[in-house]
Protein backbone atom coordinates (compact mmCIF):
# COMPACT_ATOMS: atom_id res chain seq x y z
CA UNK A 1 0.00 0.00 0.00
CA UNK A 2 1.42 2.81 -0.97
CA UNK A 3 2.38 5.75 2.03
CA UNK A 4 -0.79 7.76 2.80
CA UNK A 5 0.91 10.72 4.13
CA UNK A 6 1.57 13.06 0.91
CA UNK A 7 2.66 15.75 3.39
CA UNK A 8 4.90 15.41 6.57
CA UNK A 9 2.95 17.26 8.52
CA UNK A 10 -0.02 15.83 7.83
CA UNK A 11 -1.55 13.17 10.35
CA UNK A 12 -1.68 9.50 10.30
CA UNK A 13 -4.74 7.83 8.49
CA UNK A 14 -7.12 5.49 10.50
CA UNK A 15 -9.48 3.20 10.14
CA UNK A 16 -12.77 3.10 12.36
CA UNK A 17 -15.02 0.20 13.21
CA UNK A 18 -17.69 0.20 15.30
CA UNK A 19 -19.86 -1.84 17.20
CA UNK A 20 -23.03 -0.74 16.80
CA UNK A 21 -24.31 -3.48 19.67
CA UNK A 22 -23.33 -5.78 22.04
CA UNK A 23 -23.09 -9.33 20.24
CA UNK A 24 -22.97 -7.59 16.87
CA UNK A 25 -19.46 -7.32 14.86
CA UNK A 26 -17.49 -4.71 14.26
CA UNK A 27 -18.03 -3.29 10.91
CA UNK A 28 -16.01 -0.47 8.81
CA UNK A 29 -17.83 2.95 9.63
CA UNK A 30 -15.35 5.38 8.14
CA UNK A 31 -11.35 6.88 7.98
CA UNK A 32 -10.23 9.84 10.14
CA UNK A 33 -7.06 11.65 10.80
CA UNK A 34 -5.24 11.32 14.44
CA UNK A 35 -1.87 11.41 16.21
CA UNK A 36 -1.93 8.09 17.57
CA UNK A 37 -4.42 5.37 18.92
CA UNK A 38 -5.77 7.24 21.38
CA UNK A 39 -7.10 10.17 19.66
CA UNK A 40 -8.06 8.06 16.93
CA UNK A 41 -10.59 6.67 19.60
CA UNK A 42 -11.43 10.13 21.00
CA UNK A 43 -12.03 11.62 17.19
CA UNK A 44 -14.00 8.38 16.14
CA UNK A 45 -15.99 8.57 19.26
CA UNK A 46 -16.81 12.66 18.32
CA UNK A 47 -17.48 12.02 14.39
CA UNK A 48 -18.84 8.71 14.24
CA UNK A 49 -20.76 8.08 17.44
CA UNK A 50 -22.73 11.07 17.75
CA UNK A 51 -26.11 9.51 17.07
CA UNK A 52 -25.71 6.59 19.25
CA UNK A 53 -24.38 4.24 16.52
CA UNK A 54 -22.18 2.06 18.94
CA UNK A 55 -21.12 1.26 21.94
CA UNK A 56 -17.76 -0.46 21.44
CA UNK A 57 -14.83 1.28 19.10
CA UNK A 58 -11.62 -0.16 17.31
CA UNK A 59 -9.47 2.01 14.99
CA UNK A 60 -6.44 0.34 13.38
CA UNK A 61 -3.88 2.57 11.15
CA UNK A 62 -4.70 2.42 7.63
CA UNK A 63 -1.41 1.64 6.77
CA UNK A 64 -1.73 -1.73 8.19
CA UNK A 65 -4.81 -2.94 6.34
CA UNK A 66 -3.40 -4.93 3.55
CA UNK A 67 -5.86 -5.27 0.72
CA UNK A 68 -6.30 -7.74 -2.03
CA UNK A 69 -5.21 -6.74 -5.85
CA UNK A 70 -8.10 -5.61 -7.80
CA UNK A 71 -6.58 -6.61 -10.69
CA UNK A 72 -7.10 -10.38 -9.18
CA UNK A 73 -10.44 -9.98 -8.23
CA UNK A 74 -11.31 -12.20 -11.70
CA UNK A 75 -9.11 -15.25 -10.53
CA UNK A 76 -9.87 -14.95 -6.61
CA UNK A 77 -13.48 -14.17 -6.28
CA UNK A 78 -15.68 -15.44 -9.59
CA UNK A 79 -14.89 -19.01 -8.83
CA UNK A 80 -17.28 -19.18 -6.08
CA UNK A 81 -20.14 -17.86 -8.54
CA UNK A 82 -21.03 -21.08 -9.82
CA UNK A 83 -20.70 -23.02 -6.34
CA UNK A 84 -24.46 -22.64 -5.06
CA UNK A 85 -24.37 -25.64 -3.00
CA UNK A 86 -21.84 -23.47 -0.61
CA UNK A 87 -25.11 -20.98 0.20
CA UNK A 88 -27.05 -22.63 3.62
CA UNK A 89 -30.23 -21.85 1.87
CA UNK A 90 -31.68 -24.96 1.84
CA UNK A 91 -32.22 -25.12 6.04
CA UNK A 92 -35.16 -23.64 7.65
CA UNK A 93 -34.26 -21.09 9.81
CA UNK A 94 -36.81 -20.48 12.76
CA UNK A 95 -37.81 -16.80 12.59
CA UNK A 96 -36.26 -16.22 15.87
CA UNK A 97 -32.57 -16.69 14.62
CA UNK A 98 -31.55 -13.13 13.30
CA UNK A 99 -28.11 -11.97 11.95
CA UNK A 100 -27.56 -14.59 10.04
CA UNK B 1 -35.94 30.64 46.52
CA UNK B 2 -34.55 34.02 45.12
CA UNK B 3 -31.34 32.16 46.06
CA UNK B 4 -32.04 28.93 44.58
CA UNK B 5 -33.34 30.97 41.38
CA UNK B 6 -29.73 32.92 41.44
CA UNK B 7 -27.93 29.71 42.01
CA UNK B 8 -29.84 28.15 38.84
CA UNK B 9 -29.16 31.02 36.70
CA UNK B 10 -25.67 30.80 37.59
CA UNK B 11 -25.29 27.09 35.84
CA UNK B 12 -27.28 27.96 33.01
CA UNK B 13 -25.72 31.26 32.17
CA UNK B 14 -21.99 29.25 33.29
CA UNK B 15 -23.51 26.50 30.35
CA UNK B 16 -25.07 28.91 27.82
CA UNK B 17 -21.90 31.44 27.87
CA UNK B 18 -18.97 28.80 27.21
CA UNK B 19 -21.43 27.09 25.35
CA UNK B 20 -21.70 30.03 23.19
CA UNK B 21 -17.99 30.40 23.02
CA UNK B 22 -17.07 26.54 21.93
CA UNK B 23 -19.61 27.31 19.18
CA UNK B 24 -17.57 29.71 17.54
CA UNK B 25 -15.24 27.26 16.76
CA UNK B 26 -17.83 25.77 14.47
CA UNK B 27 -15.72 25.43 11.35
CA UNK B 28 -12.72 27.34 12.32
CA UNK B 29 -11.15 23.77 14.20
CA UNK B 30 -7.85 23.09 13.29
CA UNK B 31 -8.97 20.12 11.84
CA UNK B 32 -12.41 18.60 10.64
CA UNK B 33 -11.93 15.84 13.73
CA UNK B 34 -11.09 18.50 16.44
CA UNK B 35 -14.15 21.31 15.19
CA UNK B 36 -16.72 17.90 15.51
CA UNK B 37 -15.33 17.18 19.01
CA UNK B 38 -16.04 20.80 19.91
CA UNK B 39 -19.12 21.17 18.65
CA UNK B 40 -20.19 18.03 20.22
CA UNK B 41 -18.98 19.83 23.43
CA UNK B 42 -20.95 23.07 23.15
CA UNK B 43 -24.17 21.28 22.02
CA UNK B 44 -23.60 19.55 25.51
CA UNK B 45 -23.26 22.71 27.10
CA UNK B 46 -26.16 24.31 25.60
CA UNK B 47 -28.48 21.27 26.43
CA UNK B 48 -27.38 21.61 29.87
CA UNK B 49 -27.88 25.46 29.74
CA UNK B 50 -31.26 24.37 28.91
CA UNK B 51 -32.21 22.17 31.68
CA UNK B 52 -31.06 24.82 34.31
CA UNK B 53 -32.88 27.58 32.40
CA UNK B 54 -36.06 25.47 32.59
CA UNK B 55 -35.80 24.88 35.70
CA UNK B 56 -34.72 28.38 36.52
CA UNK B 57 -38.37 29.62 34.97
CA UNK B 58 -40.12 27.20 36.80
CA UNK B 59 -38.72 28.18 40.28
CA UNK B 60 -39.44 31.56 39.31
CA UNK B 61 -43.35 31.51 37.78
CA UNK B 62 -44.23 29.28 40.95
CA UNK B 63 -43.26 32.98 43.38
CA UNK B 64 -46.22 35.75 44.63
CA UNK B 65 -46.14 38.40 41.79
CA UNK B 66 -44.85 40.42 44.45
CA UNK B 67 -41.66 38.97 44.61
CA UNK B 68 -41.20 38.43 41.67
CA UNK B 69 -40.92 41.82 40.62
CA UNK B 70 -37.49 43.53 41.08
CA UNK B 71 -35.37 40.38 40.74
CA UNK B 72 -34.01 41.43 37.32
CA UNK B 73 -32.33 44.69 36.46
CA UNK B 74 -33.17 44.02 32.29
CA UNK B 75 -35.57 46.10 31.03
CA UNK B 76 -37.43 43.97 28.76
CA UNK B 77 -37.59 40.97 30.94
CA UNK B 78 -39.25 42.99 33.98
CA UNK B 79 -41.71 44.19 30.86
CA UNK B 80 -42.69 40.98 30.80
CA UNK B 81 -43.00 40.12 34.34
CA UNK B 82 -45.33 43.24 35.24
CA UNK B 83 -47.51 42.14 32.45
CA UNK B 84 -48.21 38.79 34.85
CA UNK B 85 -46.67 37.09 31.87
CA UNK B 86 -44.97 33.16 32.91
CA UNK B 87 -41.11 33.04 31.86
CA UNK B 88 -39.32 30.27 30.12
CA UNK B 89 -36.07 29.67 29.36
CA UNK B 90 -35.75 31.78 26.00
CA UNK B 91 -36.75 34.74 28.16
CA UNK B 92 -33.64 33.77 30.93
CA UNK B 93 -31.37 33.29 27.49
CA UNK B 94 -32.22 36.04 25.36
CA UNK B 95 -33.91 39.27 27.43
CA UNK B 96 -31.29 39.61 30.13
CA UNK B 97 -28.69 42.03 29.78
CA UNK B 98 -25.28 41.92 31.01
CA UNK B 99 -25.63 42.64 34.89
CA UNK B 100 -28.10 39.83 35.58
CA UNK B 101 -25.74 37.32 33.77
CA UNK B 102 -24.31 35.27 36.18
CA UNK B 103 -21.38 33.52 34.84
CA UNK B 104 -18.10 32.61 35.99
CA UNK B 105 -15.79 35.38 34.15
CA UNK B 106 -13.92 32.15 32.85
CA UNK B 107 -16.59 31.01 30.29
CA UNK B 108 -16.60 34.40 28.41
CA UNK B 109 -12.98 34.87 27.56
CA UNK B 110 -12.29 34.62 23.95
CA UNK B 111 -11.16 31.52 22.32
CA UNK B 112 -7.53 33.03 21.14
CA UNK B 113 -5.31 30.29 19.36
CA UNK B 114 -6.13 26.64 20.23
CA UNK B 115 -3.81 26.30 23.35
CA UNK B 116 -6.52 29.00 24.93
CA UNK B 117 -9.15 27.36 24.33
CA UNK B 118 -7.70 24.25 25.99
CA UNK B 119 -6.86 25.94 28.83
CA UNK B 120 -10.10 26.99 29.35
CA UNK B 121 -11.39 24.05 28.98
CA UNK B 122 -8.97 22.24 31.21
CA UNK B 123 -9.45 24.22 34.13
CA UNK B 124 -13.55 24.94 33.76
CA UNK B 125 -13.60 21.25 32.76
CA UNK B 126 -11.39 19.77 35.68
CA UNK B 127 -14.05 21.94 38.18
CA UNK B 128 -17.10 21.16 36.55
CA UNK B 129 -16.31 17.22 37.42
CA UNK B 130 -15.78 17.76 40.53
CA UNK B 131 -18.60 20.56 41.07
CA UNK B 132 -21.13 17.94 39.23
CA UNK B 133 -20.07 14.54 41.44
CA UNK B 134 -21.46 17.16 44.34
CA UNK B 135 -23.98 18.17 42.86
CA UNK B 136 -25.27 14.77 41.96
CA UNK B 137 -26.43 14.61 45.77
CA UNK B 138 -28.29 17.90 45.98
CA UNK B 139 -31.66 18.30 47.84
CA UNK B 140 -33.11 19.78 44.79
CA UNK B 141 -33.74 16.87 42.49
CA UNK B 142 -33.75 18.81 39.37
CA UNK B 143 -30.85 20.04 39.93
CA UNK B 144 -29.51 16.24 40.51
CA UNK B 145 -31.02 14.99 37.72
CA UNK B 146 -29.33 17.36 35.39
CA UNK B 147 -26.12 16.96 37.06
CA UNK B 148 -26.02 13.31 37.39
CA UNK B 149 -26.71 13.54 33.35
CA UNK B 150 -24.03 16.26 32.63
CA UNK B 151 -21.83 14.15 34.73
CA UNK B 152 -21.52 11.85 32.06
CA UNK B 153 -20.80 14.55 29.22
CA UNK B 154 -18.38 16.62 31.48
CA UNK B 155 -16.20 13.47 32.49
CA UNK B 156 -15.46 12.99 28.62
CA UNK B 157 -14.91 16.53 28.01
CA UNK B 158 -12.84 16.48 31.13
CA UNK B 159 -10.83 14.10 29.65
CA UNK B 160 -10.52 15.70 25.79
CA UNK B 161 -9.01 18.66 27.11
CA UNK B 162 -6.43 17.80 29.72
CA UNK B 163 -5.11 15.17 26.91
CA UNK B 164 -4.49 18.08 24.88
CA UNK B 165 -2.59 19.86 27.29
CA UNK B 166 -0.37 17.07 27.76
CA UNK B 167 0.10 16.93 24.38
CA UNK B 168 0.74 20.33 23.31
CA UNK B 169 2.56 20.54 26.64
CA UNK B 170 4.55 17.71 25.90
CA UNK B 171 5.06 18.32 22.34
CA UNK B 172 7.24 20.90 20.26
CA UNK B 173 8.71 24.00 21.59
CA UNK B 174 6.52 25.85 19.92
CA UNK B 175 3.36 24.27 21.56
CA UNK B 176 4.64 24.27 24.98
CA UNK B 177 5.43 27.65 24.85
CA UNK B 178 1.94 28.34 23.64
CA UNK B 179 0.33 26.01 26.56
CA UNK B 180 2.44 27.46 29.20
CA UNK B 181 1.62 30.97 28.53
CA UNK B 182 -2.48 30.22 27.95
CA UNK B 183 -2.13 28.06 31.66
CA UNK B 184 -0.65 31.84 33.04
CA UNK B 185 -2.98 34.03 31.12
CA UNK B 186 -6.14 32.20 32.06
CA UNK B 187 -5.08 31.28 36.06
CA UNK B 188 -6.30 34.67 37.22
CA UNK B 189 -9.99 33.21 36.20
CA UNK B 190 -9.47 30.39 38.09
CA UNK B 191 -10.47 31.69 41.85
CA UNK B 192 -13.49 32.76 41.01
CA UNK B 193 -14.62 29.30 40.70
CA UNK B 194 -13.96 28.97 44.21
CA UNK B 195 -15.17 31.88 45.88
CA UNK B 196 -18.65 31.55 46.87
CA UNK B 197 -21.00 34.21 46.54
CA UNK B 198 -23.99 34.87 49.33
CA UNK B 199 -26.48 33.06 46.99
CA UNK B 200 -24.03 29.85 46.76
CA UNK B 201 -23.38 30.14 50.86
CA UNK B 202 -27.10 30.21 51.04
CA UNK B 203 -27.16 26.55 49.04
CA UNK B 204 -24.25 25.11 50.44
CA UNK B 205 -25.03 21.74 52.27
CA UNK B 206 -28.38 21.02 50.78
CA UNK B 207 -29.67 21.72 47.15
CA UNK B 208 -25.99 23.93 46.45
CA UNK B 209 -22.65 22.69 46.49
CA UNK B 210 -19.34 23.92 48.75
CA UNK B 211 -17.44 24.97 45.84
CA UNK B 212 -14.51 26.18 47.91
CA UNK B 213 -14.10 22.53 49.34
CA UNK B 214 -13.47 21.75 45.96
CA UNK B 215 -9.79 23.92 45.60
CA UNK B 216 -7.55 21.30 47.14
CA UNK B 217 -9.34 18.52 45.51
CA UNK B 218 -9.18 20.59 41.71
CA UNK B 219 -5.98 22.25 42.60
CA UNK B 220 -4.12 18.47 42.95
CA UNK B 221 -5.54 17.46 39.91
CA UNK B 222 -4.71 20.34 37.59
CA UNK B 223 -1.17 20.00 39.04
CA UNK B 224 -0.97 16.38 38.34
CA UNK B 225 -1.93 16.85 34.32
CA UNK B 226 0.38 19.99 34.12
CA UNK B 227 3.03 17.59 36.15
CA UNK B 228 2.38 15.12 33.21
CA UNK B 229 2.76 17.77 30.37
CA UNK B 230 6.11 18.99 31.50
CA UNK B 231 4.84 22.16 32.21
CA UNK B 232 4.53 24.46 35.18
CA UNK B 233 1.40 25.64 37.43
CA UNK B 234 0.99 29.34 37.08
CA UNK B 235 2.03 31.19 40.13
CA UNK B 236 0.14 34.54 41.79
CA UNK B 237 -2.50 34.65 44.25
CA UNK B 238 -4.09 38.06 42.70
CA UNK B 239 -7.76 36.38 41.03
CA UNK B 240 -10.54 37.82 39.06
CA UNK B 241 -13.66 38.34 40.30
CA UNK B 242 -17.43 39.75 39.76
CA UNK B 243 -19.10 37.46 37.37
CA UNK B 244 -21.15 35.68 39.56
CA UNK B 245 -22.53 38.81 40.93
CA UNK B 246 -23.39 40.20 37.60
CA UNK B 247 -20.04 42.49 37.06
CA UNK B 248 -18.37 41.27 33.48
CA UNK B 249 -15.52 41.37 31.77
CA UNK B 250 -16.16 43.75 28.21
CA UNK B 251 -16.33 40.39 26.37
CA UNK B 252 -19.78 39.32 27.54
CA UNK B 253 -21.67 42.56 25.97
CA UNK B 254 -20.38 41.11 22.48
CA UNK B 255 -21.31 37.35 22.99
CA UNK B 256 -25.03 38.99 24.18
CA UNK B 257 -25.11 41.10 21.10
CA UNK B 258 -24.45 38.00 18.81
CA UNK B 259 -26.62 36.07 20.83
CA UNK B 260 -29.55 38.05 21.60
CA UNK B 261 -30.11 40.08 18.45
CA UNK B 262 -32.46 38.48 16.71
CA UNK B 263 -34.81 37.96 19.64
CA UNK B 264 -34.83 41.32 20.61
CA UNK B 265 -35.40 42.70 17.00
CA UNK B 266 -37.80 40.41 16.03
CA UNK B 267 -39.85 39.38 19.35
CA UNK B 268 -40.84 35.97 19.88
CA UNK B 269 -39.27 34.86 16.57
CA UNK B 270 -39.32 31.46 15.90
CA UNK B 271 -37.73 29.39 13.00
Amino acid sequence: MPEQNSNKNEWPLWEVFIRSKAGLDHKHAGSLHAIDANMAIENARDVYTRRMEGVSIWVVESKYIHASDPDSSGALFDPANDKIYRHPTFYDLPDELTHM
Amino acid sequence: MKNQILYTLQLSDNALIYGHRLSEWCGHGPILEQDIALTNISLDYLGQARSFYQHAANLFNALPQAEKQGMFLSVALEEKIKKGESIDEDDLAYLRDGWDFRNLLITEQPNGDWATTIARAFYFDTFNYLFYTQLKKSTDLQLAAVAEKSLKEVTYHKRWSAEWVIRLGDGTNESHVKMQTALNDLWPFTGEMFRMTDAEKDMAGNAGVDTAALYDLWLQEVAAVVDEATLKMPEGAWMQDGGKNGRHSEHLGYILAELQFIQRAYPGMEW
